[in-house]
């Protein structure tokens, strides 16, 4: 061979810049896998995109053409770090219907509320700070946690959301430990992704444990206007003002605006509308402008209804296509509002090792791993009613429950048992999988 | 000529595929080309039967893009297309007869078992487990038999892991293979054959930060060093080569191909060929046309106009 140069490299010539908190951000096998999901021969019973089709398209671009018409040059232009005020105000009257009463001074507008979620989390936690979050808890959240190189510790739930007592003995082991808590994060509606909602009165001894032993509490409450049986619960920022409340468009009108709002106390909201200046430098006008433009000019409430419809008719094909098909040994969870419904397969199988089973028999899926910090959730996925219609959760349903067949008889036959996941950045489907 | 990049399909692997698509087109357009990027649905056939003078580059990967099928469709069509035949991709493809060919032809391959999940299941797992791991001894390696880009590969340390690992192969299909772990340096041969005779570019050296070139070390940017060409003697560097060469053309491969290889204390060991090698921005072969002092779209140039003149 002749003399040549070597050329070593790692493809990235900035890789020993990166800060630590990048570096569990890799490449996922499991996330590529749903690279397939948005193909039309694929029921994809994965994602959490919003059914949109269904709204008043037509009178939503004409309400916008007026708006850029006798507006434009104040929709288009910077606007204030904590948002609009007028827009703050519309605010209050959405919160109002599940029970909340505040100031329009205590919002803060954000980039969807994942944006919220990611200045409450920069606001409080240092590196090795502990938060708590339900068991299990929406995996964007818990990327938002890891980041920030907190470490995530699961409170055991049951059909009614968190466990009280689970609760009080893991507040107790972590202080114990002389860690930090810096807050409970919940979704007590129709929680992503277990579909499990907190009652009242769960709620209220919830807010209670917390508030005695001095931990925070940050509501997110992305489904709670989607009730499909019900009329909806209060909220728990309606029991207790200290309670910080995430809240959202994206389910209840569109995600593409990217607005979401925190609510918050004063001294919270301060240092929050600081955090979003440093950020972003103000949150998006034009999405504000329009979304209050919506929210004036059409019946957003009597959408929502017809959202709901769309929703309920979704998940109870879901539900009893479950009942018909799956396999013994099998559960899952009936949620009263929201997306999603938690399968808890048969003893033995690993959802995340079924994955790519799925994707050849045309079905994808979420595998419950994804929802936990700390390598649960292998026996559990998480199906999603809200994009596809009815006849093809029907038919994803029973893929699925063939998937699991399949799996069943090939674990038999080698006697594997699930075992914890090494804990690892949780990998869900991208935002725009349907 | 309009050159059609197909890429994305419904294997495994479709995230991989979009992102070698994208680039091969784009560096093909900056060559001058003028390129139609396309999935693979109900529309390509007319799509090919429609455009005049079509050169198609298949950067499919897994599934019926390396499988042989998609490219014996486009031999049905009369339409040239860039890389192996379909017959050539179809023993490429799947490990367990693309090892045998290699073997029959006396070149240095890896020692492995291939066996569908059925026959655990009718002759019980247990026992076969059990010799299986006395023939091949400890570590081994387990994987389907037809996928690409490590996804439901193993490394097996001891008889209590193969279980899981053998569950974790079947997911991608009814056949897995289980093969000996050949400790050495672990380097990827590109084969280009621009119509004068299949040449080995500079073979790359893999390096992963983590131990194992998995499908996260392979596509995070900064999780593997790649080391061109790979430190080793000029002997080996050779024998390497050479032994890629040989293994091209006994699974008799076109154009362009990659040859996975182990080079161990006795020499180079085959264990995996490639008839669509990856074209990310972290794969291997445009590492090895960077180290032979060629570009993407000028190689992608030459092999089109090679098969127009075919």
């Amino acid at each position: 061979m002749t003399e040549q140069v070597r050329h070593d490299t790692r493809l990235d010539r900035f890789v020993d810049n990166y800060s630590d908190r990048t570096q569990g951000m890799r490449v996922s096998a499991v996330r590529a896998l749903f690279a397939v999901a948005n193909r039309p021969e694929i029921v994809s019973l994965a994602g959490g995109m919003p059914n949109i089709a269904d709204l008043p398209l037509a009178g939503i671009a004409d309400s916008m053409a007026e708006m850029i018409r006798t507006r434009g040059t104040q929709v288009m232009q910077y606007g204030s770090g904590q948002g609009e005020p007028g827009f703050r105000e519309q605010i209050l009257s959405v919160m109002a219907l599940e029970g909340i009463t505040a100031h329009p001074d205590d919002v803060v507008v954000t980039a969807g509320s994942q944006q919220g979620l990611d200045l409450v989390t920069r606001i409080f936690c240092n590196p090795g700070d502990v938060i708590l979050a339900e068991s299990p808890s929406y995996v964007g959240a818990l990327g938002t946690f890891l980041s920030y190189q907190t470490e995530v510790v699961h409170v055991t739930s049951d059909d009614n959301g968190i466990n009280p007592e689970a609760l009080r003995e893991t507040i107790a082991n972590v202080q114990a430990q002389g860690k930090k808590i810096k807050f409970l994060y919940t979704i007590p509606n129709y929680n992503n992704p277990s579909g499990v909602t907190q009652p009242l009165a769960r709620r209220q001894e919830v807010v209670e444990i917390c508030h005695t032993a001095g931990v925070l509490v940050v509501e997110d409450n992305p489904y709670g206007l989607l009730s499909l049986d019900a009329e909806p619960i209060p909220a728990m920022r309606s029991l207790n003002d200290e309670v910080i409340y995430l809240g959202s468009f994206s389910k209840t009108f569109a995600p593409g605006f990217r607005v979401g709002w925190v609510l918050a106390p004063h001294a919270v909201r301060e240092k929050l509308v600081l955090a979003q200046e440093s950020a972003t430098l103000c949150p998006p006008v034009f999405s504000q402008f329009a979304i209050g433009n919506y929210l004036t000019n059409h019946d957003w409430l009597g959408q929502v209804h017809i959202f709901r419809d769309m929703y309920r008719e979704r998940r109870d094909a879901m539900l009893t296509t479950l009942s018909e098909v799956m396999p013994a040994g099998t559960s899952w969870t009936r949620p009263a509002g929201g997306f999603f419904v938690w399968v808890t397969l048969p003893e033995g199988l690993d959802s995340q090792a079924m994955l790519p089973r799925g994707v050849n028999a045309r079905v994808a899926f979420v595998p419950g791993s994804a929802f936990y910090a700390d390598g649960q959730g292998a026996r559990n996925v998480r199906l999603s009613f809200c994009f596809p219609p009815a006849d093809r959760i029907q038919l994803g349903v029973k893929r699925f429950a063939d998937v699991v067949r399949r799996e069943l008889e090939v674990m038999s036959t080698f006697g594997v048992h699930t075992s914890p996941i090494e804990p690892r950045m949780p990998s869900g489907p991208a935002p725009d999988l349907s | 000529m309009t050159v059609i990049v197909i890429a994305g399909g419904l294997s495994h692997e479709r995230d991989v595929s979009l992102r070698s698509g994208r680039r091969v087109a784009q560096a093909l357009r900056d060559a001058g080309h003028t390129v139609v990027e396309t999935d693979v649905d109900a529309d390509l056939v007319e799509l090919i039967r429609g455009t005049e003078g079509a050169v198609v580059v298949p950067m499919l990967h897994g599934g019926l893009g390396e499988d042989g099928a998609l490219r014996e469709v486009l031999e049905v069509l009369g339409v040239p297309f860039v890389g192996p035949t379909g017959e050539a991709s179809r023993l490429t493809f799947d490990k367990s007869i693309a090892t045998s060919v290699v073997r029959a032809a006396g070149l240095a391959a890896t020692q492995q078992i291939a066996l569908p999940h059925d026959i655990f299941r009718e002759l019980g797992a247990p026992a076969l487990m059990e010799a299986i791991g006395q023939q091949l001894g400890y570590p081994l390696m387990v994987k389907p038999s037809r996928s690409g880009s490590a996804l439901g590969v193993t490394k097996v340390d001891d008889a209590a892991a193969l279980p899981g690992a053998l569950v974790a192969a079947y997911a991608y299909g009814p056949v897995a293979v289980i093969e000996e772990y050949l400790h050495g340096t672990e380097v990827a041969v590109t084969v280009l054959d621009e119509g004068e005779g299949p040449v080995a570019l500079p073979p790359v050296e893999i390096r992963p930060e983590s131990g194992v070139y998995d499908y996260e070390s392979r596509y995070t940017a900064g999780a593997t060093r790649f080391v061109t060409p790979a430190e080793l003697s000029d002997g080996e560097l050779n024998a390497a080569q050479d032994l890629a060469v040989a293994v091209h053309q006994a699974l008799g491969l076109r154009h362009l191909s990659r040859v996975d290889m182990i080079v161990t204390a006795e020499g180079p060991v085959f264990f995996e060929g490639n008839v669509a090698p990856g074209m990310t921005e972290t794969s291997l072969a445009p590492l090895a046309f960077e180290a032979a002092g060629r570009e993407l779209g000028d190689v992608f140039s030459v092999l089109i106009s090679g098969v127009r003149a075919e």
